[in-house]
């Protein structure tokens, strides 16, 4: 008999009096009979303890060898193993932050809004954008957003999107345009740079460029802009928020809208899940914004307060006509990532950009010095690379996890066979991220045991 | 009923110093603090300048907000006391669920075997994490009568957005292109917007005078280019359509599909399943019905399940037993992904641990308990708001403020703003859509009898005051960290960030 409901058995009696009612299941009397549930018929099993369920719980954690404490993490991809601290973990687990709703009330949820404004603000910094909103669901999806708003605002549905954005990523923007009727086509990569001209189209609602993209190169980003200059579209940069700390933002890139994906900040990996996505426009698309915005205004009392503002955007009063559906978010997501960013603060986010970079490039020095291991591309890299193994990759990333190490993901992983992001095959090229909590044991026990297991 | 109200902890709601404006992260920066402690790696260093071309280098830092710890544990905490939360107190509000989310729930979400896997990590050593996805996905069949689903989409509108897709999919794949989605007046936005990011066109259907779909209505918006109807059941007046079979049947004579929008699954679990009902395609939302915490609007958690016709079209990959293993397996037709990974995994976690601890009867227990809060609530203010549809409802009571209105000049939203004042969170005001000074009222199965006799006191008395102080209502709320905002302020001169040059 476990769960959290109060009432006595007295009291249950008690209400159903006061309704006139015999028994629970009288509550239902007006739900046809025909369709009732007989007793035991969905095959639920009985409800058991907490102490119980945990121990089920504990066989799947069991059944799991890759969290943090068996495996040194070397994946990335779009989900970075970044320090997290216990500050950060102890504010964004508070609970007034955790059991709240979407701040409908605001005069009881300043907590929440102001958290969002400042998270809002920082993602404004970060994109080197004037406006963005309250999280997405993750970059992916974020992504599919951005593209949505390219096409209303141009009225048209060609969107020419780097084969350097995230694999995953662009099959998620493939899916919803089923519904949107967008044509998407994606732009091959020549030595790991988006190569433009390979595509003959006259005009685009979007040009989308990953900054850095998922091989980890920096791209060719005045060449990209210029392109969506050419085609008429807006420039849509994917870029990855850590890399700001060092990079220009896609703002100072002449960027329309940016996204992102927010896991680098204060997300645990979370086996992909909850993440956020980073969402920022220029000044002229606020109003096509999808999502919540959170805005500064006052009380009646002339005290300032925070408020979710542009409402007459959203799905729950433009119904039909609105340009999108979103209603949960991924606030708490935001909330963390505002906290760890507060916790970084200027030096500590460009330290984790420049550690991650140098603990790549170290890596990537050592790596293509053993035989059997070949730079993928010659385009320069952040923190992310790829190399082409003369094994196929997911048979070397079996072989180190025996090691205690996650080498990476292989490209065919992410791609599912062949992709216009790699000439050749991808099953034997191998994703390769360093963040800033690699250390050089770490780096020394991945050369030692990449170099037994290509051989 | 004499049951005594005890509101429980009711200042805490309330600031230990009001009226006092927390400054922003930004207001309290100073430059050169700093609280960050990151590993020593020992890489020998190497500057930027070496590693990127110099034309990518942004020439100056980009700057955030510069605090010491404790100045960020003091900021960070001040902001929560600002914030009313179901652990603080009750929270009903109509159509959002806002339940006792289980400590427990969160602990198994916080384990590192679970919350430090990559998801990228071979299938071979994340064997348990398919396990446990595998086992959410045979447990929501097994609660909704489905036959298979997918756990990717992350919240209740990309659960829409999916199944719309399936629909499509399901449709193409038989040669039949349809054109049109009927939806219910009565409908959550999400619905409409939905359908339009579908692909479709919408139909809208009125109600009837009892708060249901009008039968007669939708067989004349019925024909063989409607895709299908979506539908909430219970629906967003709190009611059970209870000519679902009639409906159903109509549909499916045109070819049509029926989806079910599960934001009211919580009201029906164990007494009546979607999948008997005769719904081909079901979102859940895990936030709600499964108790998982809403984050302060999100993350959550929006499965699909679907009949065997459709198991072919869902995304992929889907978690998938083999042989004794588990395997990342994408159907044959699938639409593709939805979500970048795996959808949001921890949320999904918390839902599972919630559905083992319930079993089959506590779930039901649950439903029992959220409709019998909802018709002693309804009952037990009878006299003060009367309820939209004089009827039995289900996990929700839409009462209407149309009638203090008229005669005080009081609205909903007076009374749903009072309440803040009462320690209470406000109920859902001017939704539905159909309903005339609507307030939503959803106490959920948590809250116990003498907290919804606190609440059904408070009403009172705002109703009361409205007859001898109308003036005293429309200024509330007076006892919260801010008093009534100026929203229209907000629209007109957006401010949305610290860096703004309106500000």
């Amino acid at each position: 008999m476990a769960d959290y409901l109060p009432h006595t058995d007295d009291e249950v009696e008690a209400m159903l009096t006061f309704l006139g009612l015999q028994s629970l299941d009288d509550l239902f009397a007006h739900i046809p009979a025909a369709i009732r549930l007989a007793a035991g018929a969905t095959g639920l099993p009985e409800g058991r303890f907490e102490p119980d369920v945990a121990d089920q719980f504990a066989q799947f954690t069991r059944a799991n060898r890759a969290s943090a404490g068996q495996l040194v993490c070397f994946a990335g991809g779009g989900a970075y193993d970044h320090e997290v601290p216990n500050v950060v973990k102890s504010l964004a687990s508070r609970s007034e932050f955790v059991t709240a709703y979407t701040p409908y009330q605001p005069e009881v949820a300043q907590g929440v809004l102001q958290a969002l404004f400042e998270y809002q603000t920082l993602v404004s910094r970060l994109s080197g954008l004037p406006v963005a909103n309250a999280s997405l669901y993750d970059g992916a999806t974020a992504l599919v957003e951005a593209l949505n708003l390219a096409g209303g605002s141009t009225g048209r549905t060609t969107m020419l999107v780097s084969a350097g954005v995230h694999p995953h990523w662009r099959a998620v923007v493939r899916t919803f345009a089923q519904g949107t009727g967008h044509e998407v086509v994606e732009v091959p990569l020549v030595d790991g740079v988006t190569d433009w001209s390979s595509v003959d189209v006259d005009e685009a609602a979007a040009v989308v460029v990953a900054y850095p993209n998922y091989l980890g190169v920096l791209e060719d980003m005045a060449g990209a802009r210029a392109h969506a200059t050419r085609l008429g579209g807006l420039f849509v940069v994917a870029g990855d928020p850590v890399a700001a700390g060092v990079l220009r933002t896609a703002g100072d890139w002449g960027a329309d809208v940016y996204v992102g994906e927010g896991q680098p900040f204060g997300t645990a990996l979370s086996f992909g899940g909850p993440y956020l996505g980073l969402f920022a426009v220029a000044a002229e698309h606020v109003r096509r914004l999808p999502g919540r915005i959170v805005g500064e205004t006052l009380d009646t009392n002339g005290r300032r307060a925070f408020v979710t503002t542009l409402r007459a955007r959203e799905q729950d009063i433009r119904r039909e006509k609105a340009t999108s559906n979103v209603c949960t978010n991924q606030t708490l997501m935001a909330v963390t990532a505002a906290i760890q960013l507060g916790w970084l603060g200027t030096a500590g986010l460009r330290q984790v950009a420049v550690a991650s970079a140098t603990g790549a490039h170290a890596l990537f020095d050592a790596v293509t010095a053993i035989e059997g291991v070949e730079p993928l591309v010659s385009a320069p890299f952040l923190r992310e690379f790829a190399v082409r193994l003369a094994r196929p990759a997911d048979e070397v990333i079996a072989t180190m996890a025996a090691d205690g190490i996650l080498a990476g993901l292989s490209a065919s992983s992410l791609t599912g066979g062949p992709d216009p992001s790699v000439e050749d095959d991808p099953s034997s090229v191998l994703l390769v991220a360093v963040t800033e909590r690699r250390t050089q044991l770490e780096l020394d026990a991945y050369v030692e045991s990449l170099r037994k297991a290509v051989r | 009923m004499m049951t005594a109200a005890q509101p429980g902890g009711r200042a805490a709601s309330i600031p230990l110093m009001g009226h006092e404006i927390e400054p922003t992260m930004f207001e309290l920066s100073v430059r050169g603090r700093s609280a960050a402690q990151l590993r020593t790696t020992g890489i020998a260093p190497r500057a930027i300048e070496s590693m990127v071309p110099a034309s990518h280098l942004n020439p100056e830092p980009l700057v955030t907000a510069d605090l010491a710890e404790r100045d960020l544990v003091g900021h960070v905490t001040r902001l929560t006391h600002r914030q009313f939360s179901v652990d603080l107190g009750a929270y009903p509000l109509g159509s959002c669920t806002m339940k006792y989310n289980p400590k427990f729930c969160d602990a198994i979400a916080a384990d590192p075997g679970l919350a430090s896997v990559h998801p990228g990590a071979p299938v071979a050593m994340v064997q348990g994490w398919l396990e446990l996805l595998v086992t959410l996905e045979e447990r929501l069949c097994a609660i909704t009568g489905m036959a298979a689903a997918t756990l990717q989409p992350a919240a209740g509108a990309a659960g829409e957005l999916t199944g719309l897709l399936l629909m499509r999919a399901f449709h193409h794949a038989n040669g039949d292109e349809r054109r049109r989605v009927i939806i219910p007046d009565s409908s959550h936005g999400t619905n409409p917007a939905s359908v339009t990011l579908g692909g479709y066109q919408v139909t809208t259907v009125p109600s009837n005078e009892r708060g249901l779909v009008d039968l007669d209505a939708l067989r004349a918006a019925l024909g063989p280019d409607v895709a299908g109807i979506m539908l909430t059941n219970p629906n967003t007046v709190g009611l059970f359509e209870e000519q679902i079979v009639e409906i159903a049947e109509a549909v499916h004579d045109v070819g049509g599909l029926l989806y079910y929008d599960g934001a009211n699954l919580n009201a029906i679990l164990g007494v009546v399943r979607p999948g008997d009902m005769g719904f081909d395609i079901v979102h859940m939302n895990l936030h709600k019905t499964f108790a998982t915490p809403h984050g302060g609007g999100g993350p959550g958690a929006g499965p699909v399940a679907v009949s065997s016709r459709l198991e072919q079209f869902l995304p992929g990959p889907r978690a998938t037993r083999v042989d004794g293993r588990y395997e990342w397996v994408t159907p044959k037709s699938s639409i593709g992904r939805v979500h970048g990974w795996h959808g949001n995994a921890l949320v999904l976690a918390r839902a599972l641990a919630y559905i083992e601890v319930h079993g089959a009867a506590g779930l039901e227990r649950v439903a029992q308990h959220a409709v019998l809060n909802a018709n002693w609530l309804r009952r037990r203010l009878a006299d003060t708001l009367p309820a939209a549809y004089e009827r039995p409802c289900m996990h929700e009571c839409v009462l209407t403020a149309t009638a203090v209105k008229s005669a005080h000049g009081v609205r909903g939203l007076d009374i749903a703003k009072a309440l803040l004042d009462e320690g209470f969170h406000a109920p859902t005001v001017y939704f539905p859509l159909i309903v005339d000074e609507a307030l939503m009222f959803e106490p959920t199965e948590t809250e116990s009898p003498q907290t919804l006799e606190a609440l059904a006191v408070a009403v009172e008395s705002i109703v009361a005051r409205a007859a001898t102080d109308p003036e005293s209502l429309h200024r509330a709320p007076s006892h919260t960290p801010v008093s009534r905002v100026d929203e229209a302020r907000a629209a007109r001169h957006l401010i949305a960030t610290e860096d703004d040059a309106e500000r």
